[in-house]
C-alpha cells in the first residue's frame, strides 16, 4: 500500500484550520457537515482574509459542532442564539470576519427569530446553514425543514407541516447574498463562501446534506453516498432563480444556485450614518 | 493525529503528459462514506476490500490508473482522511519518456 | 485604572433610579448594552440609546431579551464592556445566558428592575420576588453576585461596584432594583471621574502558545482574552476542560463546576457588604432590602421610640448572601423580622443562618407597593414580648 516519494511528507491542507488535537470528530460515517468544512478551509485560503481576525459562532446541534473543529476564536452557544451572540460580537468588534456556522433547527425553529432580524437589520454576519432536514444531535426530530411526508422520531407517521423555504425566507426578511448547495457542489460552496466573505452584510448559505444515521435511515433513503448521488442527479443549477419558486419537497427536485446579490449597508453603517447625522460634532464613533 | 498515511505512487507504465499526483490515506480514520471514489473525476480510487481497524473499507489507488493530484477527493472527504497532491516538478515524467512509454 | 472623565457626568443631579444607573454603568466603562423594552426598566435603556452616541457606546434595541442576554456576551468576547436590563418576565428569559455567562465566565451584568409578579403582574409597581430566582434562576450549579441599591444614588453607586464584581471574578453580576427605587427621584451626586475606580478586565499577558481559556490562577479565576488578537481560542457552553473544549465527563464537571460555585461562595466575608444600624445593642433585628429598607428604618425609628432594642441589618450584596453577619447576630438576638415584598425568599437565608438559634419572622405581602411600617413595628412588638 505504501511507496514514499521524495521530500517530507505532506500534511493534509485542512489540516492548519483544524483542531487536529480533538480528532477524529464526532460526525458520523457519510455525514456531510464535514465536507462543509473543507469547503470552508478552501475558502478561508482562497478569500485571503487574516484568519486571527475570523470568528466562528455556532449554535447547538450537529453542524453546531463545527466551531468546536475550527482553529479559530470560535463560540459554541446556546441553541438557536448564535446569531444575536455574532452580532454583539461583530458590533464591538468590527475588525473580525463573524462566521455563524449552524444547523437548520438552530438557526431556523429556536433561531427564527434571530435569523428574520439579523437580516432585517443586514448585520454583517455570513450564515452558514447545514441543511439535513432534521433534527439529528438529539436523535432524529421534525424540523421545520423536514419535507412533507418524511418521517421523524416527533412525526412519526409523516410530517405533515409545511416546510420553510430558507432562502425565500432569508431573501424576504433582507439577506444581501443568498445562495443553496448540497454537499455535492463542493466547489460552489466554497466559491459563494469566498463572495459572502467579501460581501459586506447579511450572507445566507444553505448547505443540504445528508443525515444518515436518522433523516435518510428512517426515510430509507440509503446512505450518504446515495444522497450525494441524488443530490447530483435531482439537483438543477438556476442562477438568479425567485427564490419563491425554490421550495422542497420529499425527493424532489433541488433547484440550487446563486439568487440574491445586493448591495445594501450594514446596521453598523446605517447605525453610524443616522447618529453622525442626528449629533454631528457630538458623535463619538464607538 | 495519527499520521498513517499510505501514499501510493503510480506505477512506471502509467505515465501520460497530464501533471500527476498522488495521494495519502487516513487508513485508520477513514469511514468508508465512498465520496471520494464516487467524485474522483479520474476515477483512480476504490474501496478496498480489507478493514480498517474500525471495520471500514478504507480507499486505494488503482494501479492502472494516473491521480492528477486534484485533491477534489480531500475537498469532499468528511473525514479529512485522504488528500491528493500533485507531485513535484522533478518527479513528473519528461516529454522524452512519455513518448518511450 | 479610572473612569474616564469623558463619559462621566460629574456633578449634582435630580435623577430617577433608572437613570441613575444608566449613568453608573457608563461611568464604570460600558460600553454595550442590548436591550428589550420592558416596565420598569425601560428608562435605563432609552437613556443609555440616547447617551451612548456622545460616549462611544452602542446600543441596540434587540428582537426580544433572549437576543439581548446573549448579544452582550458576544460584545464582552469581542472586547466591550457590556449589561442589558430587564424586568421580572424578561429576567426569566435571560434564564439560559445568564447561565451561559456563569459557565463560560463571561463578565457583565444583568439589572433587573423589580416589579410585582409572578407572569405579567404588576408592570408598573415594585415587587421583590426575584431574589432567589437572581441566585437560582438558571438550571445547573454556579454562583452569581448579587447587589441591591436602596437609592437613585445608590444606583449609580453599585453599578460601578457591579461592573468592578464581574470583571474581578468573572462572573455575572445581577443588579438587582425595584420599581420604586427605580422611579423616585433623588439627588445623586456623580463624583470626579479620578475618583473612579474601574476593575481592570484581566487579560491574560501570555503568548497565544501558552494560553489556556480555562487554566484558573491563584484565585480561582482564569485569565480573559478578547476575539481578534490572535489566541485562537474556543469558547463553549458546555463542560469544558482549562483547553476550552468540551469534556463531558463527571471529572471535568468536578473541576469545572466546583471551581465556578467555589471562586464565589469560598469567598465568603470578603464579598459581605452590609448596612447596619443600631445593631450594637440590637435585641431584635430587622432584615431588609432594596426599597423595604427604608420603610423598615422608619419602623425601626417607631420601635426605638418606644424603648424596643432593635436594628436593621442592609444587605447591599445580596448574593452570596451574609452569612457570617447573620450567623453572628443569631447567637445574641432574640428574632429576626424579615421584611421582604414578597411572601418569603430572602427569609429563608436568614433562617438557614440562624440555624434554629433565634426565631425567624416574615413580614412579607405580594408586592404592588411598600410596606406600610407600622405592620413591621407590630411583627416587631410581637417578637418582643
Amino acid at each position: 500500500m505504501s511507496t514514499s516519494l521524495p521530500g517530507a511528507q505532506p500534511t493534509n491542507p485542512v489540516f492548519p484550520f483544524l483542531r487536529t488535537d480533538r480528532m477524529p470528530h464526532i460526525w458520523c460515517p457519510e455525514c456531510g457537515i464535514g465536507t462543509t468544512v473543507n469547503c470552508f478551509a478552501r475558502a478561508l485560503v482562497e478569500s485571503k482574509l487574516p484568519l486571527d481576525k475570523v470568528a466562528v459562532v455556532s449554535g447547538i446541534g450537529c453542524t453546531g459542532r463545527v466551531a468546536g473543529y475550527v482553529k479559530l476564536d470560535s463560540f459554541h452557544t446556546t441553541h438557536g442564539r448564535a446569531i444575536p451572540f455574532a452580532t454583539g460580537l461583530k458590533l464591538a468588534n468590527p475588525d473580525l470576519t463573524v462566521v455563524v456556522y449552524s444547523g437548520d433547527g438552530d438557526l431556523i425553529a429556536i433561531g427564527g427569530n434571530h435569523f428574520i432580524h439579523a437580516a432585517r437589520r443586514n448585520a454583517d454576519l455570513k450564515v452558514i446553514c447545514v441543511n439535513n432536514f432534521i433534527y439529528g444531535m438529539t436523535g432524529g426530530q421534525v424540523a421545520p425543514t423536514t419535507p412533507v411526508g418524511a418521517l421523524a422520531t416527533t412525526s412519526p407517521y409523516g410530517c405533515y407541516e409545511h416546510p420553510f423555504n430558507l432562502p425565500y425566507l432569508a431573501e424576504s426578511s433582507g439577506a444581501v447574498y443568498v445562495a443553496r448547495w448540497t454537499a455535492f457542489h463542493v466547489r460552489h460552496i466554497t466559491r459563494s463562501m469566498v463572495k459572502a466573505f467579501n460581501k459586506k452584510g447579511f450572507a445566507f448559505i444553505e448547505i443540504i446534506s445528508p443525515c444518515p444515521t436518522l433523516y435518510l435511515r428512517r426515510n430509507r433513503l440509503g446512505g450518504g453516498l446515495e444522497a450525494m448521488r441524488f443530490y447530483k442527479q435531482k439537483s438543477v443549477i438556476k442562477n438568479g432563480a425567485n427564490t419563491k419558486d425554490l421550495e422542497l419537497s420529499f425527493q424532489g427536485e433541488i433547484i440550487v444556485g446563486e439568487f440574491v446579490n445586493t448591495e445594501r449597508p450594514t446596521l453598523s453603517q446605517v447605525m453610524e450614518a443616522q447618529l453622525q447625522q442626528a449629533l454631528g460634532a457630538r458623535y463619538v464613533r464607538p | 493525529m495519527s499520521e498513517t498515511t499510505s501514499p501510493a505512487a503510480p506505477p512506471a507504465a502509467a505515465r501520460s503528459r497530464k501533471r500527476q499526483g498522488t495521494v495519502y490515506i487516513d487508513w485508520d480514520r477513514c469511514k468508508g462514506c465512498g465520496f471520494c471514489v464516487e467524485f474522483c473525476p479520474t476515477k483512480v480510487l476504490a474501496l478496498s476490500e480489507e478493514f480498517n481497524a474500525h471495520g471500514y473499507h478504507p480507499p486505494y489507488l488503482l494501479p492502472d490508473r494516473t491521480c492528477t493530484g486534484c485533491d477534489l477527493c480531500g475537498l469532499y472527504c468528511p473525514d479529512f482522511a485522504i488528500f491528493g497532491v500533485m507531485m513535484p516538478t522533478e518527479t513528473q515524467p519528461s516529454e522524452a519518456e512519455g513518448s518511450e512509454g | 485604572m479610572k473612569a474616564d472623565p469623558k463619559t462621566v457626568l460629574t456633578g449634582v443631579h435630580f435623577l430617577d433610579g433608572d437613570h441613575a444607573c444608566c449613568e453608573g454603568a457608563i461611568a464604570a466603562g460600558a460600553n454595550f448594552a442590548a436591550g428589550y423594552p420592558i416596565t420598569p426598566s425601560t428608562e435605563i435603556v432609552e437613556r443609555y440609546a440616547s447617551r451612548a452616541p456622545k460616549v462611544g457606546g452602542i446600543f441596540l434595541q434587540m428582537e426580544d431579551e433572549l437576543a439581548s442576554s446573549i448579544a452582550i456576551l458576544g460584545a464582552v468576547w469581542g472586547g466591550a464592556k457590556a449589561f442589558t436590563v430587564t424586568s421580572g418576565p424578561g429576567f426569566s428569559l435571560m434564564m439560559e445566558h445568564i447561565g451561559m455567562a456563569a459557565m463560560t465566565e463571561t463578565p457583565c451584568v444583568f439589572v433587573d428592575v423589580q416589579r410585582g409578579g409572578p407572569s405579567t403582574g404588576l408592570p408598573t409597581l415594585p415587587g421583590q420576588a426575584d431574589v432567589m430566582q437572581a441566585r437560582w434562576g438558571s438550571h445547573g450549579d454556579y454562583e452569581i453576585i448579587a447587589l441591591c441599591p436602596n437609592s437613585p444614588q445608590e444606583c449609580f453607586d453599585l453599578m460601578i461596584d457591579a461592573f468592578n464584581l464581574a470583571e474581578q471574578y468573572r462572573v455575572p453580576v445581577m443588579f438587582l432594583m425595584d420599581e420604586c427605587v427605580g422611579h423616585m427621584t433623588e439627588k445623586v451626586v456623580i463624583p470626579a471621574a479620578e475618583a473612579i475606580e474601574i476593575y481592570p478586565r484581566r487579560y491574560t499577558t501570555l503568548p497565544p502558545a501558552e494560553y489556556l481559556p480555562y487554566r484558573p490562577g491563584a484565585d480561582g479565576i482564569p485569565e480573559m482574552v478578547k476575539a481578534g488578537d490572535g489566541y485562537r481560542f474556543h469558547i463553549t457552553s458546555l463542560t469544558h476542560d482549562e483547553k476550552g473544549y468540551p469534556a463531558m465527563n463527571w471529572q471535568e464537571q468536578e473541576k469545572l463546576v466546583r471551581r465556578l460555585v467555589e471562586k464565589i461562595r469560598l469567598q465568603g466575608e470578603r464579598l459581605e457588604r452590609n448596612e447596619e444600624h443600631w445593631l450594637d445593642d440590637a435585641e431584635i433585628v430587622i432584615v431588609a432590602y432594596g426599597i423595604s429598607s427604608r420603610v423598615a428604618l422608619r419602623a425601626l425609628q417607631m420601635a426605638r421610640e418606644q424603648g424596643l432594642k432593635v436594628g436593621l441589618l442592609r444587605p447591599l450584596v445580596l448574593w452570596p448572601f451574609p452569612e457570617k453577619t447573620v450567623r453572628e447576630l443569631a447567637r445574641r438576638v432574640k428574632a429576626f423580622v424579615v421584611v421582604e415584598m414578597n411572601y418569603g425568599q430572602i427569609v429563608y437565608e436568614v433562617e438557614r443562618c440562624a440555624a434554629g438559634k433565634t426565631r425567624t419572622v416574615l413580614v412579607g405581602h405580594g408586592g404592588g407597593t411598600v410596606h406600610d411600617p407600622h405592620d413591621i413595628l407590630q411583627a416587631i412588638c410581637e417578637v418582643a414580648q
